[in-house]
């Protein structure tokens, strides 16, 4: 399933026009606010480590806008596409990040560890794998509490070679749980090429010895990420066992903002750059006569309004009570 | 009065707490076969194996799997088999379990408990003998249960259970076949966070945890023939620790011994000493002292092992040198 030559709109199979436009605004909406965390993390209104997930926006949007509030998402330290897609406010989040009071995790937390429990999203990590057996955790809850849902947990391809990758890979599979396993594998782990880490070459193909199936996609291809992931999700609600959905895609920047970088002049950023999801998407959508450049044009501006909305809002949001870490310490 | 022992109340402790309530499940190498100690004996025979869910060797994922599952509405019972293997486990602990409330901004609870056990004296040598529980005890976020006895089994861990935060319950292998009665009508729960005073004395405070407990009543016999009345105080928790019970005996007797098996140096009988200190220094009449495991691994020999665990001698020496 994996492919395409650079510039290859893809077939766009599986979406209709509605689908599509959801997908469009929520890329866009990733993309406008990511842009605009660069600046405000050069001028430290943006605090701590910046993880941007800039060309990765498709695998967000194609796997988050399908899930019910009621079905969690575990996400990694590149956490803002998934945190947004999955409907977490804009506005909270970005005072989450600044440290403010109105964020999401009340100003504690920051980008690699933003929770919003009434959507889902029960939350980043900084620890890369860190999470991935909450995941497996929350789904067996699910199943003997007799809920109708399965949990879902995004990773690198830095993340498959720690220790807890296997673990948790075993165990879902043991038990047959309903957790979607979601792999952005863009090719670099921190500042390294996967190449560097394993002669694995494919995540996916880790599964296999566990038994668990899987699929690899291009993940730069909105269409092939929400169709694959419509199928793994509806073997999970069916209460099947645990699936692996590996995406091929690209991060445009940095590992944070205002790394080194000198290792990226090994990367081809033009040759992906011609990839760009949103483009693509674009590019199928006038193809089967969905929506044109016009509508982009459209959602990007709207998506940029609301990111502007949003700095308003967090940059207004007072710091929280120095009383606030004692109080939180512990559940009461 | 019924007879049992500390291995058999947890198992009945855990059964109660999971005809009590659903959510809690019990996950755990081999917990579904009663466990090399016998402290889940005849769970899975009651509750079934998807609530005694037996695990691969993977002590990491079965800590995150609990953690996965408290934020989603259980109260998962996680075994780690030996305190000694809780270094595979420690990220998920650490940085998973324990600050996920507070990272949320209170909208996670991760209510669950992780059951090990530690404690040298039967050959296991140096990676299946250690008291490790120093290094939780410097986490914020965890609570810390050390039970020393039948008796605080039953009194503290359905409290732990309870708990909507994550709580190790540090239990003591050498403890776990120790014969002990409790009252016919049982133990009723007990909140965590409240030292017990085992034994009243004003000459000197002993403040002992987990099995030295009972090397210190041991010590206070031997002192009472002697016309030395020692205070025995169980701090029970370590985190949260009871202070002020402790704080105002040492007001009383002005001496204090602070007495655990684990590896002195670094232990959490400093933590004790140093809050001690601060909170009474004027009613001190000598430097507080502890007893505890020398500075090396645990050895195998028995001779040596023997002369490495600390017990009621070296309670009396140290008792000894605050009386002057």
């Amino acid at each position: 399933m994996a492919g395409g030559a650079a510039g290859d709109p893809g077939s766009g199979g599986g979406l209709d026009a509605a689908v599509a436009e959801r997908l469009l605004e929520t890329m866009w909406r990733i993309r406008a606010f990511e842009e605009r965390l660069e600046p405000l993390k050069r001028s430290s209104m943006v605090l701590g480590l910046t993880h941007l997930s800039i060309g990765q926006e498709a695998v967000a949007a194609g796997v988050c806008t399908q899930l019910r509030d009621d079905e969690p998402v575990y996400s990694n330290h590149r956490a803002n596409g998934h945190a947004l897609a999955k409907g977490v406010d804009m506005g909270r989040l970005l005072a989450e990040l600044m440290g403010r009071a109105e964020g999401c995790c009340r100003g504690l937390g920051g980008s690699m560890h933003v929770v919003d429990v009434a959507h889902g999203f029960l939350g980043a990590t900084g620890v890369v794998g860190g999470n991935l057996p909450f995941a497996v955790g929350s789904a067996l809850a699910g199943r003997l509490l007799g809920q109708d849902r399965p949990a879902v947990v995004f990773f690198g391809d830095g993340a498959a070679q720690t220790g807890i990758f296997a673990e948790t890979l075993n165990l879902a599979s043991l038990w047959q749980v309903p957790v979607v396993l979601v792999c952005e594998n863009n090719g670099f782990a921190e500042f390294t090429p996967r190449s560097a880490h394993t002669r694995v070459e494919r995540v996916s193909d880790l599964a296999a010895p566990f038994r668990v199936p899987a699929a690899t996609v291009d993940g730069n291809d909105v269409a092939q990420v929400h169709a694959a992931f419509a199928h793994a999700l509806a073997l999970a609600r069916a209460g099947s066992g645990p699936f692996l959905l590996e995406c091929l895609t690209h991060r445009l920047s940095g590992h944070y903002v205002g790394d080194p970088g000198g290792y990226r002049a090994a990367v081809e950023d033009e040759a992906w750059r011609a990839r760009d999801p949103i483009e693509r998407l674009v590019r199928q959508a006038a193809a089967a006569g969905w929506f044109d450049a016009e509508r982009s044009r459209a959602a990007e501006a709207a998506a940029r309004d609301e990111v502007e909305a949003a700095v308003a809002f967090a940059a207004s949001s007072p710091f929280p009570d120095l009383g606030l870490p004692a109080e939180l310490t512990y559940a009461r | 009065m019924a007879e049992t022992t500390y291995a058999a109340t947890i198992a009945a402790t855990l059964a109660a707490a999971m005809r009590a309530d659903e959510r809690v499940v019990v996950l755990g190498e081999d917990v579904a076969l009663g466990g090399p100690y016998l402290t889940t004996k005849g769970l899975a025979e009651e509750f079934g194996t998807a609530r005694v869910v037996n695990t691969p060797i993977s002590e990491a994922a079965i800590c995150g799997v609990a953690i996965g599952a408290a934020q989603s509405g259980l109260r998962p019972v996680v075994e780690i088999m030996f305190i000694d293997f809780i270094g595979l486990a420690l990220d998920q602990l650490v940085n998973g379990a324990a600050k996920a409330h507070f990272m949320s901004g209170g909208q996670l609870d991760v209510p669950m408990v992780l059951r090990t056990q530690g404690g040298a004296g039967q050959r296991g040598a140096a990676q299946h003998s250690q008291s490790l529980e120093s290094w939780l005890t410097h986490v914020p976020g965890l609570k810390v249960v050390v039970p020393s006895s039948a008796r605080e089994v039953a009194a503290l861990l359905p409290s732990a259970i309870a708990d909507p935060n994550p709580v190790v319950v540090v239990e003591s292998k050498t403890l776990y076949f120790r014969h002990e009665t409790l009252p016919d009508e049982g133990v009723s729960p007990e909140p965590l966070g409240r030292a017990r005073v085992v034994r009243r004395g004003d000459d000197v405070t002993i403040v002992a945890t987990s099995k030295m407990v009972n090397e210190a009543i041991e010590a206070a016999a031997h002192l009472s023939e002697h016309g030395v009345e020692a205070e025995v105080i169980d701090p029970r928790t370590l985190v949260p620790l009871d202070l002020p019970t402790i704080a105002a005996s040492v007001a009383r007797t002005g001496r204090l011994v602070v007495a655990h098996e684990a590896v002195q140096h670094g232990g959490f009988g400093a933590e004790i000493a140093a809050e001690v200190q601060e909170a009474c220094f004027y009613d001190l009449d000598a430097p507080i002292v502890r007893v505890g495991a020398p500075f090396t691994p645990v050895p195998l020999s028995p001779p040596l092992e023997d002369a490495y665990v600390p017990g009621a001698a070296e309670i009396l020496d140290a008792v000894r040198r605050v009386l002057g």
